[in-house]
């Protein structure tokens, strides 16, 4: 019977796939991102293999050429009034890290790229580009331009990463964090060289009594425009609260839809199909059941709190073994498979015998009893695992069974034995039958 | 009153209380087949279930476990000390031992699964009026769990309440197996009297003990 109705499911299920794109909710949300062709590299920096940021490198795997030549264009350009130095930085500050580790570069293109940049810079003295401008201006610009660098690059993604995102970590954690003494020191030395430049370039223009006018008033103009823009800022903190909270609502929605839609609903669809059959109403129902309640309740389950990523557990415990091996029985022979467990531990050899052996036993009284349920029952105990697999069915005489049948003989028992466990049966015809194996618990 | 006694005088007055009409209505049909019972009234929330409850004054309640505003736990929180004489009867489709384990020790006096016949519950309502207690197979795995001293297991509080006696622990194991009480009876030469003696003793152990938050046990357990 079931072996009929097994094809009818799956035409069943294509024709439920077929209908999705109809569907409004989740089919829109997953798939498209899966599709999308890749066939041109976003254009991202490197971050392994890099001389100073991987700008060059990102560009030339968005362009698919040698970093050479990109790195020697920047040059170029760079000798061209600065241009090239101005592009570098833009695309510093603008294009994201790629996220990919990125193979390290070799000692041979290490040595080019650091040619093409002492080529660059004598170019640029001999072209005299940035040192025609007088040496009052030019010096404490170099100088800024430097500090500004460096702090930019102790900033660089992860932490600016998260400037962008959470407005209400603050700025000065944001800016040393995870980067220990030496960006600390890195990032001040960086500040230090900027503010350095700044009054060198005030000092040298103008005179004393002016600067400190200046920078009094341009203390008291930031001072002002941050108490002016208190407001706004709150505003971005909670609304960035807000739209963070409603993402993360909408996503566990999309979730439970996917999953009911996944489950519950082609349940349904299928047992519609198959109203007239008793037994296969059943055994979907059942089934669908188990699957609903572990996503549910079960130990990884929906309603559970989530275990933190790192510690995976072992997905190998009794209890889950056997909860596996009862909903393959229910699925098979469409019976009920009521299964209680106490403790638990992890599966070992011995333990995997043991439970290959109560499947037998499951199987059998599946097959055998001529009953719609069977009870098992799990124990673990410090000293042994016991397991019970037992039905109120038709039982048998011990003594009749013939010779040539191996389930009992061989997959209960001789498992058992090999293991070191005993099995027990109790049975008497009409009286049911009860499998009782117990196998002691390797030494801990 | 005697307990089980099926030629009743009257048949035993049940209040059901689960938020879901569908399955109300369930199991006012199944329970319309069985003479010894008859549901007075329903509820489908915490606060009408304790209205109904003080107005039709049942003698067995049937409460869900899940529910909205707070589930059974909550009714048997505010019902049980103004009608002490209430008896009440976990009926739950959960699986989370915790959700039984707090209802359970709220005071109901027993619990039973959504899958279990018509005639069974009329059994169990009789059972529970009577003044015994009444366990799932599940029921017994969790309290067995619950009660169970492998290593890291909670501080005992009182270690007479705090342990199950043998026979008792041998009783719920076989309950656990899924054997009838009567089966119980024969498989251990006592009387089918003397098991719902044990099976009471050990509901009011689960209900006494102060094996350190009995609730929490599912919630251990998943940490480990």
């Amino acid at each position: 019977m079931p072996a009929i109705a097994r094809p009818c499911d799956h035409d069943v299920v294509r024709d439920q796939r077929n209908q999705q794109p109809a569907d409004p909710g989740q089919g829109a949300a997953t798939k498209p991102m899966a599709q999308r062709p890749r066939s041109v590299a976003q254009l991202r920096r490197r971050r392994g293999g890099r001389l100073v940021a991987g700008v060059a490198g990102g560009v030339a795997d968005h362009l698919g050429c040698p970093v050479l030549w990109v790195r020697g264009a920047f040059a170029v350009l760079a000798v061209c009034g600065g241009a090239g130095v101005l592009a570098y930085a833009l695309l510093w500050v603008f294009v994201p890290q790629s996220t990919a580790a990125g193979e390290p570069m070799s000692t041979k293109e290490r040595q080019q790229g650091f040619g093409v940049i002492l080529l660059c810079l004598g170019a640029m003295v001999a072209v005299g580009g940035v040192f025609s401008m007088p040496a009052w201006l030019a010096t404490p610009l170099v100088v800024v331009l430097v500090g500004a660098a460096v702090v930019w690059r102790e900033a660089d993604e992860s932490q600016r990463r998260r400037w962008r995102q959470g407005a209400r970590t603050n700025v000065v954690g944001a800016l040393l964090g995870g980067g220990g003494r030496s960006a600390v020191i890195r990032v001040l030395a960086g500040a230090a060289l900027v503010v350095v430049g700044i009054v060198v370039l005030l000092v040298g223009s103008t005179s004393m009594d002016e600067v400190r006018f200046a920078l009094l008033a341009v203390g008291a103009t930031l001072v002002g425009v941050a108490v002016l823009t208190v407001p706004w800022w709150v505003r971005l903190v909670r609304d960035l609260d807000i739209e963070r909270a409603s993402r993360i609502r909408s996503q566990e929605r999309a979730e439970i839809a996917a999953h009911l839609h996944d489950s519950v609903l082609q349940t349904l669809a299928l047992i519609q199909k198959q109203a007239s059959s008793e037994r296969e109403v059943r055994r979907l129902a059942r089934g669908q059941e188990r699957e609903l309640r572990n996503w549910l309740y079960g130990p990884d389950g929906y309603g559970a709190q989530r275990p933190a990523v790192e510690d995976s557990r072992p997905a190998t415990t009794l209890s889950a073994e056997l909860a596996r091996i009862c909903g393959e029985v229910e699925d098979s022979f469409a019976i009920e498979v009521q299964q209680v467990v106490v403790g638990d531990c992890e599966l070992d050899e011995r333990l995997s015998a043991q439970l290959a052996a109560a499947r037998e036993a499951i199987v059998n009284a599946a097959k055998h009893a001529g009953v719609a349920e069977v009870s098992v029952y799990a124990e673990v105990e410090a000293a042994q695992v016991s397991v019970y697999v037992r039905d109120r069915g038709s039982g048998f005489d011990p003594d009749s069974v013939p010779a040539d049948r191996h389930g009992l003989a061989d997959s209960i028992h001789g498992r058992m034995r090999r293991h070191g466990g005993t099995v027990k049966v109790r049975t008497s015809p009409g009286g049911g039958t009860e499998v009782q194996m117990e196998m002691p618990r390797a030494a801990a | 009153m005697t307990a089980g006694d099926a030629t009743a005088p009257h048949p035993v007055r049940v209040f059901l209380v689960d938020d879901h009409a569908l399955f109300r209505t369930g199991v006012r049909a199944e329970l319309a087949a069985a003479e010894q019972v008859e549901v007075v009234g329903e509820a489908g929330s915490v606060a009408e279930a304790v209205a109904g409850i003080a107005h039709y004054q049942p003698e067995v309640v049937l409460l869900d476990v899940h529910m909205p505003d707070g589930g059974g736990a909550e009714v048997l929180r505010q019902v049980r000390p103004r009608q002490p004489e209430v008896v009440f009867l976990a009926l739950s489709v959960s699986d989370a031992a915790e959700d039984v384990i707090a209802v359970i020790r709220g005071g109901a006096r027993g619990y039973v699964t959504k899958t279990i016949s018509g005639r069974e519950l009329a059994d169990a309502i009789v059972r529970v009026h009577g003044g015994d207690a009444v366990f799932s197979p599940r029921l017994a795995g969790f309290v067995l769990d619950a009660f169970s001293e492998g290593p890291g297991s909670a501080p005992v509080g009182d270690p007479e309440l705090d342990l199950l006696t043998p026979r008792e622990r041998e009783v719920l194991r076989l309950l656990a197996r899924g054997y009838a009480y009567k089966e119980i009876a024969s498989e251990l030469y006592i009387s089918v009297k003397t098991v719902e003696t044990h099976v009471s003793s050990v509901l009011r152990k689960t209900q006494l003990s102060n094996r350190y938050e009995l609730s929490r046990w599912a919630t251990d357990r998943r940490l480990v």
